[in-house]
């Protein structure tokens, strides 16, 4: 099980202070299906994902970035218990959702990378090891429940 | 898999600017994969690994040179990068899961200090130019 040192929680809670869940959510997101563009075969009723701008600009990859983000600041309250915390998530993308757990890899990171965006010299080296040993939690934690 | 025209695009435009910084940008994306990926460090038992050591800058300066040969033979990288494929291949056998890292935290940086320029298709570009990178220099592995 992972687990956060008193300083890495209190850089990531500092910095999701500052995060635009909307906005971070979508960017996010939209860049998951841009950059990894196998990764639509989840988002057939999403509309229209067929340039880069359409990726950006279209309103439900918007709204369900803005869901996932959401979702990873409850996280970030327990961060002793990520498992515990999305235990019914992890049933929900194994069961119903299908999702290859290797995807939770390639948004967290994806994730990262728009933190530095919007961070730039902020987000330090240092910061960046905490916040990789994050989403690599929320990825296993994800992956938890899958059979 | 292979960049396609405006790929190539991208990368050359934005590697104008980004080779203006090459040595800090170097230095820093091997900080952040120490700092991120501490099994990487595996590789440099000789190195002193310290923050503004002589050995890391000139490291980072090193890869970012050849990362800069690459852009200037992007029409052809596996040639510009076949001396360097054998070193990694015969010599310094890195494991190929290593080279995601780096490029990971080559993107980081890139992002961190352009972001104006580090659009969704831009991320898409040097993603895919990273990936082909790693596959060059992992191409005779086996």
């Amino acid at each position: 099980m992972v687990h956060f040192t008193a300083e890495e929680k209190a850089i990531i809670t500092s910095l999701w202070g500052k995060v635009n869940v909307e906005e971070d959510g979508g960017e996010a997101l939209g860049r998951l299906l841009v950059v990894y563009p196998w990764t639509q075969r989840f988002f057939d009723t999403f509309g229209n994902l067929s340039s880069a701008s359409a990726i950006m600009g279209n309103p439900k990859v918007k709204a369900h970035g803005k869901k996932v983000l959401s979702s990873l600041g409850e996280a970030i309250k327990n961060m002793d218990d990520l498992k515990g915390t999305f235990s019914h998530l992890s049933e929900l993308h194994c069961d119903r959702l299908h999702v290859d757990p290797e995807n939770f890899r390639l948004l967290g990171n994806v994730l990262v990378i728009v933190l530095a965006k919007h961070f730039g010299k902020e987000f330090t080296p240092q910061i960046q090891a905490a916040c990789q040993k994050m989403v690599a939690g929320v990825a296993t934690a994800l992956a938890h429940k899958y059979h | 898999m292979s960049l396609t025209k405006t790929e190539r695009a991208i990368i050359v435009s934005m590697w104008g600017k980004i080779s203006t910084q090459a040595d800090t940008i170097g230095t820093e994306t091997l900080e952040r994969l120490f700092l991120s990926y501490p099994q990487t460090k595996t590789y440099f038992p000789h190195f002193d690994l310290h923050a503004g050591s002589a050995q890391l800058r000139a490291h980072g300066s090193k890869v970012v040179a050849a990362l800069g040969d690459a852009v200037k033979n992007i029409d052809n990288i596996t040639g510009a990068l076949a001396k360097l494929s054998e070193l990694h291949a015969y010599i310094l056998r890195v494991d190929p899961v290593n080279f995601k890292l780096l490029s990971h935290c080559l993107l980081v940086t890139v992002a961190a200090r352009f972001p104006a320029d580090f659009t969704a298709e831009a991320h898409a570009a040097w993603d895919k130019f990273m990936s082909v990178v790693s596959s060059v220099l992992t191409e005779k592995y086996r």
